[in-house]
């Protein structure tokens, strides 16, 4: 099996953000493997143990996430690909990304591409379902189990809580969803062995694209900080009077029971 | 410029969904006088399109197919995408559930245009129309535009507020015919274990536990409390790592991220990947019997105290108010 993942560099979801002259301040900041593409790395790794193949981690992005890809290497993935858009897009939206990323994998035959569902900074969730619909194969998003049998593929997805089974057949992309499995931690070997596997560094020109090709078709103006709350009320006195004040509040003050 | 918009109204079993309605206030606001045409898609849903009508939609389109009786991208997107091309709209508008969050960036593909994912406010409108959404599941905000062509966002549910049913509303309702092929997905089993029907992202109360309440039967009074306000239960990523509930029910960073109008928080001390997703919300109550509990820093209301004596209290107290005789 030809697997790849899909893997984001993103903030520390433990990270406070701060936000100065409408950017977010990265000085400092803790990068991880966005959650959900770590599954997505889980995953790879789980299916090929068992299925047999190669898992390649594809990130999008610039220098730094090289250290993603290497921690994903770690984990056990067989080699990475790095397409590194740092010194020719100053901006990029869903579309872009997508482009780029369909672009490299559109002659590489993957039987299967792992997404995370969502980036938990972006949080548009669209990447994925997008590389999909470009390649011509099929999608199922949030999943929480894959089954492959030969070129046949039984998941479970998450629907607002609901599980819905689906069948399918290979090629497939999927999101993995929370629960789909337990990420491992990189061993000790594991981190030394990543050392010395291939990590392939891309341009845009490598894969034939201008920045036109890829111009987004979105643009973020202002990024800002949520209104600060107000200090709330703690209740005082027995706690049978609290619990009625508290419901009283709700339903007069707040108005919302 | 005034605008023809799209928007996607979406069923389930059998009732129109609330954000719906919340779609066709969106459209207006971008419309600028244009007009808003509803889509319905199902195995009969005919019967749906005069309650868009009568939340603002000027006219509906429908399209009727077995293969429509179930959500899957490939027949949604084949139906929706006819009607596109029947009506070529400036502008689309989807609510950002597991249906919009799926079918959305297909079409934005085959559309080769721009998506505005999961908004929550608009400023502006028309042409001049400003989007927010969150980012960092809410810690932070952005303001996006689109650059041109075709305008397609999708928005939270619970956020824009929908138009004034009026029952004397009426508008042309008319339906399309599709030929829905090369189905690549097939559904073999739904297992539902949301509770009561009321989702995480739509419900307007949420009951939320954490760690606190140390077990799955701890979650036991959590949901009548949900039950009696209308609510739904979620949980924080303690309590679900700790096995007493779904990872479903999860709300934060990983997880969901909601907005409801009472969120009551019950044993969860507030981690920063909790807050970011529910720190949003209209009003929170935080149940803890730990002072220095994080999450009061967020809370409108807080009571100091023992869950599992404060908890039924407040039962009693709802039963009291909702004038059903105490058990």
């Amino acid at each position: 099996m030809n697997i790849y993942a899909l893997v984001k560099r993103t903030f520390d979801t433990e990270e406070k953000i701060v936000v100065k002259n409408g950017a977010i301040q990265e000085d400092g900041a803790e990068f991880i493997i966005n959650p959900y593409d770590e599954y997505a790395v889980e995953e790879a790794i789980q299916v090929r143990d068992e299925h047999g193949g190669e898992v390649t981690v594809l990130s999008l992005g610039g220098e730094d996430a090289e250290k993603q890809l290497r921690t994903a290497l770690a984990m056990g993935a067989d080699k990475a690909v790095l397409i590194n858009t740092e010194d020719d897009l100053e901006e990029m939206d869903e579309f872009s990304a997508a482009k780029i990323i369909s672009e490299y994998l559109k002659d590489k035959d993957a039987d299967l591409i792992i997404a995370g569902n969502v980036a938990i900074d972006g949080g548009s969730g669209q990447v994925g379902p997008r590389v999909a619909e470009l390649l011509g194969i099929n999608y199922v998003t949030t999943i929480t189990d894959l089954k492959i049998d030969g070129t046949s593929a039984t998941l479970v997805r998450d629907v607002e809580g609901d599980s819905e089974t689906i069948e399918t057949s290979l090629p497939l992309l999927v999101t993995a969803q929370q629960g789909l499995n337990e990420p491992r931690y990189p061993s000790l070997p594991g981190i030394m062995k990543a050392k010395k596997k291939p990590l392939e560094e891309l341009e845009l020109d490598d894969l034939d694209l201008d920045e036109d090709d890829v111009e987004a078709k979105t643009k973020t103006i202002d990024i800002f900080m949520p209104p600060e709350k107000a200090a709330g009320r703690v209740l005082e006195g027995d706690i049978s009077d609290q619990v009625s004040e508290l419901v009283n509040l709700l339903n007069k003050e707040a108005k919302v029971i | 410029m005034s605008k023809n918009v799209l928007v996607l109204g979406e069923a389930r079993e059998g009732e129109l969904r609330n954000v719906s309605f919340e779609t066709i206030a969106a459209a207006k606001t971008i419309s600028e006088g244009g007009t808003v045409t509803a889509v319905l898609l199902g195995d009969s849903v005919e019967n749906l399109a005069q309650e868009m009508v009568q939340y603002g939609a000027d006219r509906v389109v429908t399209v009727e197919h077995p293969h429509l009786k179930q959500y899957t991208s490939d027949a949604y997107s084949q139906a929706f995408m006819a009607v596109y091309e029947q009506e070529k709209p400036d502008a689309i508008v989807l609510g950002h559930t597991a249906m919009g969050k799926d079918l959305s960036p297909k079409l934005a593909s085959k559309l080769s245009s721009g998506l505005i994912s999961d908004v929550t406010k608009i400023e502006g409108e028309g042409d001049a129309a400003e989007f927010i959404r969150p980012i960092y599941s809410g810690k932070a905000f952005e303001k996006v535009q689109s650059k041109g062509g075709l305008l397609f966002i999708t928005i939270r549910p619970n956020n824009i507020e929908p138009l004034a049913k009026d029952e004397s509303r009426s508008g042309d309702v008319s339906s399309l015919t599709v030929d829905i092929t090369n189905l690549r997905s097939v559904i073999a089993n739904v297992v539902r274990k949301s509770t009561e029907g009321v989702d995480l992202s739509e419900a307007k109360v949420i009951i939320a536990g954490g760690r606190g309440v140390k077990s799955e039967d701890g979650f036991k009074p959590l949901e009548e409390l949900a039950h009696l306000l209308g609510g739904a239960v979620g949980a924080s990523r303690g309590a679900c790592d700790a096995d007493y509930c779904d990872y479903s029910l999860q709300i934060g960073q990983t997880g969901k991220v909601v907005t409801p109008d009472l969120y009551i928080a019950v044993g969860i001390s507030g981690a920063i990947q909790h807050m970011a997703g529910m720190s949003n919300s209209k009003v929170i109550v935080a149940i803890n019997k730990d002072p220095e509990a994080n999450i009061f820093k967020v809370a409108d209301y807080g009571i100091v105290g023992d869950l599992f004596e404060v908890v039924p209290m407040m039962i009693e107290e709802v039963k009291k108010l909702k004038g059903s005789p105490a058990v």
